[in-house]
This record gives C-alpha cells, sequence and structure tokens, in this order.
C-alpha cells in the first residue's frame, strides 16, 4: 500500500476529487496548509507600511492506494494541478504498513475498496 | 444666505419700531414681523425634517455596506468598505457640481439647466425661480439638495452589489461620475423634478420604485451582461452552485439598517411636516412611517413562507431579501395609498423576490439578489401606484389621478407602464455603452488569478481580515521570548536587554 501527499493550489482540488471518485477512489483527506518554497511571498500594504507574508497558503491531499494503483492517482493529480507556474506544489509517495477499517477491524487492502452500492444502501 | 438676511431683519425691525414711535407704522411693521417670522417657521419645520430624513438616508449606505460584505467571501470584504466609502464621495461632489442642477434647475421636459454648484439667488423667490420644487416644498435649498443627492447615491450603491467578488476598481470609478452627474439627474428629472413623466403623463413614484431602485438594478443588470458570472458560480454543465457569503448576521444587521434608512427615504419625500387639515389630510410624514412598515414586514412574511413551500427552509438570506423587496416596492405608492393597501403590495413583493431570485439565478450571477429585490419588486411598487392609489393623496401630491381600484380605469396604471418603460430604457442603453466602454478601454473585470486570490489583496493590497489569511507567525516580532511558568521573576535588568517592540 502506498500513501500519496500532494501539496496543490486550493483550486486544483474539486476536479481531482470528481476525478478520483469517477476512477473509483472516493476516500480522501484534505488539509489546510500553509508554507513556503520557491513561490514568492506576497507584501500586505496596511495604511502605508508594509508586511511581507512568506508563507502561502495550499491544500493537502492524503490518499492511501494499492501499489497497482499508484501511477494512475498520480497522473490524475498531475493532469489537474499543473499550471507551470512557480507555486504548482510537490507530491510525494509513501509506503504504508497497514490499514485498519474502524467499524469493522478489516485489516489491509480490502480497507481500501470502495463500497458497493448495495452495502451503501444497508 | 436667506437665512442671514432674515435673521438680520427681525433686530432691525425691532430697533425701527422703538425708535419712530408712529402707532400706524409700528402696527404695520409688526404684522409683517409675524408674517415673516411664520413663513420661516413652517420653513425651518420642513427643513429640520427633510435633514434628519436625509441623514437617515445617507446612513443606508452602511446598510449596503454590511450587506454586501455580509454576502462577499472573506477574500472579498475589504474591497465592499472601499468601494462604497469612495462612491459616496464621488457622487457626492459631482451631483453637487451637475447633477442637482439637471434634475431640480428649471422646468425643462428632459432635464434642467441651472443652479449648477448650488448657485442659487439670496432670497427665497430667487431660489424657487431656479429650483420650482421648492414652490411648493418651501425649505432650504441646500437640505433640498442633500436629500436628493442621498438617494443617488442609495440608487448607486444598489448597482454594485451584483457585481461584488470579480469588478475591478476603476470601472466603479468612471460609471459614478456619469452615473451621479447625468443618468440619475436626468431620470429624477423626468419623474421627481416637473420633467415629462412626472408633468405631462402624470406618472407617480413617491420616493423612487424606478428612479432610485429601479434604475440602480437596471444599471446592475447592464454592468452583469458584460461582466459575467463569477469563477465557480456555475457548473460544467450550467447549474448553479450557492457561493455562500461569510456572514449572516453582519447581512440581518445591513438589512435592519437599511430599513431603518427608508424611515427617511418614503417619509422624508413628503419634503415637509405639514398636512392639510381642511382638506382631511393628516401629517402625511408619520402616516407614512406606517405605510412603510407594514409593507417591509408583509414582505418578509411572504418570502419567508413562499421559500419555505419551495425549499423547505426558513431561508435567512431570502428573509432579508423580503425585506428590502417590501420596501422597494413601497417606495413608489407610499404617499399615495391607505393602510389597507401596503401589506398587500409588501406581500407580492414578497414572492416576487423569491421566485425572481430562483429564476434569474439559472443565468446570471447576482451575488445579493438586487436584480430581484430592487428591479422586480421595483416594477411591482411602480405599477402598484396605477392600482391602489387613493384619489385624495393624487390630489393631495398633485400627480396623476386615483388607481384602478378606485377608479375602474386603466389609465394611471398605463402612465405608470409608460414610466417604468422610458426609465428602464433610457438607463440600460446609456448603462451598457458605459460598461461597454469601459471594458474595451481600462477593463472591467479582473484576472482569474487575481479573483482566486481575492479583490482584497490583488486589488488593495491588503487583507480585509488579515488574520484569516496570514498566519499568526508572520505577525510575530521576534522580540518576546516566552518564559516558562515556574521560571524565576525577570529582573529589570533583563527586560531592559530585550529588543524594543516599538
Amino acid at each position: 500500500m502506498k500513501k500519496i501527499e500532494a501539496f496543490i493550489r486550493h483550486e486544483a482540488f474539486e476536479p481531482i476529487r470528481s476525478e478520483l471518485l469517477d476512477r473509483g477512489f472516493p476516500s480522501l483527506s484534505i488539509s489546510e496548509v500553509k508554507g513556503s518554497g520557491r513561490q514568492k511571498g506576497i507584501v500586505e500594504t496596511y495604511r502605508g507600511s508594509s508586511l511581507t507574508v512568506n508563507v502561502r497558503p495550499k491544500l493537502k491531499i492524503e490518499v492511501v492506494i494499492e501499489d497497482k494503483d499508484k501511477s494512475l492517482v498520480v497522473e490524475t493529480i498531475l493532469k489537474h494541478a499543473r499550471t507551470g507556474d512557480v507555486g504548482d506544489g510537490k507530491i510525494f509517495v509513501l509506503p504504508v504498513e497497514e490499514a485498519i477499517r474502524i467499524r469493522t477491524g478489516e485489516e489491509g487492502e480490502t480497507v481500501l475498496q470502495a463500497h458497493t452500492d448495495a452495502e451503501i444502501a444497508a | 444666505m436667506r437665512r442671514r438676511y432674515l435673521a438680520a431683519a427681525i433686530p432691525i425691525g425691532l430697533i425701527a419700531m422703538l425708535a419712530l414711535p408712529s402707532l400706524a407704522f409700528g402696527q404695520d411693521a409688526a404684522i409683517d414681523k409675524l408674517r415673516a417670522s411664520a413663513a420661516t417657521t413652517d420653513e425651518a419645520l420642513n427643513t429640520t425634517w427633510v435633514v434628519v430624513a436625509a441623514v437617515l438616508v445617507m446612513f443606508m449606505q452602511a446598510g449596503f455596506l454590511l450587506l454586501e460584505v455580509g454576502f462577499s467571501r472573506m477574500k472579498n470584504v475589504g474591497a465592499g468598505v472601499a468601494k462604497v466609502i469612495v462612491n459616496f464621495s464621488i457622487a457626492s461632489i459631482a451631483y453637487w457640481a451637475i447633477g442637482f442642477a439637471l434634475a431640480f434647475g428649471g422646468t425643462g421636459e428632459l432635464w434642467g439647466d441651472s443652479g449648477f454648484f448650488l448657485d442659487v439667488g439670496s432670497t427665497a423667490s430667487q431660489a424657487a425661480q431656479q429650483f420650482p420644487i421648492l414652490d411648493i416644498a418651501p425649505i432650504s435649498p441646500a437640505a433640498l439638495l442633500f436629500f436628493q443627492f442621498v438617494f443617488c447615491a442609495v440608487s448607486l450603491a444598489i448597482v454594485w452589489g451584483t457585481t461584488l467578488e470579480r469588478i475591478k476598481f476603476g470601472a466603479y470609478v468612471v460609471y459614478a461620475i456619469v452615473f451621479s452627474a447625468l443618468l440619475y439627474p436626468i431620470i429624477s428629472h423626468w419623474i421627481f423634478g416637473g420633467g415629462w413623466l412626472q408633468a405631462n403623463v402624470g406618472m407617480q413614484d413617491f420616493a423612487g420604485s424606478t428612479v432610485v431602485h429601479l434604475m440602480g438594478a437596471t444599471g446592475a443588470f447592464a454592468a452583469l451582461l458584460l461582466l459575467g458570472p463569477r469563477r465557480g458560480k456555475y457548473t460544467a454543465d450550467g447549474k448553479p452552485r450557492a457561493i455562500p457569503g461569510h456572514s449572516m448576521p453582519l447581512v440581518g444587521l445591513g438589512v435592519l439598517i437599511l430599513w431603518l434608512g427608508w424611515f427617511g427615504f418614503n417619509p422624508g419625500s413628503t419634503l415637509g411636516v405639514f398636512g392639510d387639515a381642511a382638506a382631511g389630510i393628516g401629517n402625511r410624514f408619520a402616516e407614512i412611517v406606517l405605510v412603510t412598515n407594514l409593507a417591509a414586514a408583509a414582505g418578509v412574511i411572504a418570502a419567508v413562507a413562499v421559500m419555505y413551500r419551495a425549499r423547505k427552509t426558513i431561508d435567512i438570506g431570502m428573509a432579508g431579501n423580503g425585506a428590502i423587496a417590501g420596501l422597494v416596492a413601497i417606495t413608489a405608492p407610499s404617499g399615495y395609498v391607505e393602510f389597507w393597501a401596503a401589506p398587500i403590495i409588501g406581500a407580492v413583493a414578497g414572492v416576487i423576490v423569491v421566485v425572481g431570485v430562483l429564476a434569474i439565478e439559472k443565468w446570471i450571477d447576482d451575488p445579493v439578489g438586487a436584480l430581484s429585490a430592487h428591479g422586480l419588486a421595483g416594477v411591482w411598487g411602480t405599477l402598484a401606484c396605477g392600482i391602489f392609489t387613493a384619489p385624495r393623496f393624487a390630489e393631495f401630491n398633485g400627480v396623476g389621478e386615483g388607481g384602478l381600484w378606485y377608479t375602474g380605469s386603466f389609465h394611471q396604471l398605463g402612465a405608470q407602464a409608460l414610466g417604468v418603460g422610458a426609465a428602464f430604457a433610457f438607463v440600460f442603453v446609456f448603462s451598457y455603452g458605459i460598461f461597454f466602454l469601459i471594458k474595451k478601454t481600462i477593463g472591467l473585470r479582473v484576472t482569474p488569478d487575481e479573483e482566486d486570490a481575492g479583490l482584497d489583496i490583488s486589488e488593495h493590497g491588503m487583507y480585509g481580515y488579515p488574520e484569516a489569511f496570514i498566519p499568526a507567525e508572520e505577525f510575530s516580532t521576534g522580540g518576546v521570548v516566552p518564559q516558562p511558568v515556574s521560571a524565576p521573576a525577570v529582573t529589570a535588568t533583563m527586560a531592559s536587554d530585550r529588543p524594543s517592540e516599538a
């Protein structure tokens, strides 16, 4: 199992989420993060004085997937998150040792499977 | 000027009476003085009320500000603040210099042509020659100008609510000058200042359902057609998505301030405090306060009820839109209708605003619902005169005749419809032209990147809510070192060694 951590622009999130859902990856987490990189900070001018803000807001997406799905998910993120300008963000791929669904206690890759419609209805 | 002459005349008159002990002369002078003081007392009372009402209407700017800011996302709140303050100021100067003369100077059918910069003579009769409305409503010309100006500013404010979160600041400035110097004064001359719609057609619009509200909404409509929706308002297949504003409490405060301001807007349009006891007309300004409130209340109840039927929720924003719609609709008929008609007019407006917002949202992005609340409700309110105007008030105001309900005649309704059509066509054509020119020259809309970042940082260089966007760490000066609770007390010497925070 792998965990994909991607730092992206806010605007890229919605198309990524809907395409991952279409491709069968409904589960993901996001966090609003702020950080610095090669993208320049912004200067805020407040009543004539200025304040440089060096960290910029980004969105962090976390998805855990089976090894075989790695390139599919990475490509989906690249497709929507790349504008070509500095500040598009980064993707990190990490190994995952275990996965446990809390409700049932199931372990392993089965936890990553999307629910079937029948399961959701039940 | 007039006031100063009169004030000087009274002591001079008194001295003259003492100095010349002729009985006959003394009596004449005393009677003249009495007449003059009765006239000035009336004028002073009327002027006082008009100034109070104007100040209430000026406060509506705060209402628009809070309403628009509340309906914006946090990244665009500061832009609304700058816009309202700057626009009000531009309009103040332009209306004084040019607008007021076009609106009320002289008896032209299409526009007035005298009294630029409020250049009036020093006596009441000279002023009334330039501004004929002062014959009917003898008040200070300065009070009249200020009262009419704050109406112009309200109308201008309505234009911008619809363009939130994407329009360039420069576009405001250009349109504000043209609007307050030319467009608004010409329409208000037609309908308020003795122009063709008022004098020849007999169109009734007591305080401006058409002049102020429909006009603002029409300018907004023209702007929106050229501006387009906010990014993300419509999905790829064209369905509207909600872009929730950041603060419903601010919206609520805005609505209540507008509601309060309306007690200057409609009742102030009496331009005086006197009724006509002999003709059975009471103190109109007080009665119009009640009429106005009844319509607003009915608008809220109707809008909430219709929205509940449509969506099964008590919609917070729509309750506010219902109040505004009721107030807009009663603006034209407020001086013409009996109490019983007010809740009917308000309730119909409450229904119109909900249906209008839901329908318009499908193809135009109007974040505050102004096209419905000011536009559609403004049309309805103006037409409502043609139905509900009481003949006794038409006679008292000296404009038009009774409505369909009383007379069974469609004549007044036709006059109202003609007025609405003419005002809409004129304002739409000119506004569209101005916005088209703005779009081709300085540009109407910010870039997509600027829109995503928010107008506050991209247009104004700062955030309206800095702490929502800048991490707390960035504010740190690095000068203060936190001390553990158990650490020994900091001595005076150590404290002075720290870098100064100043």
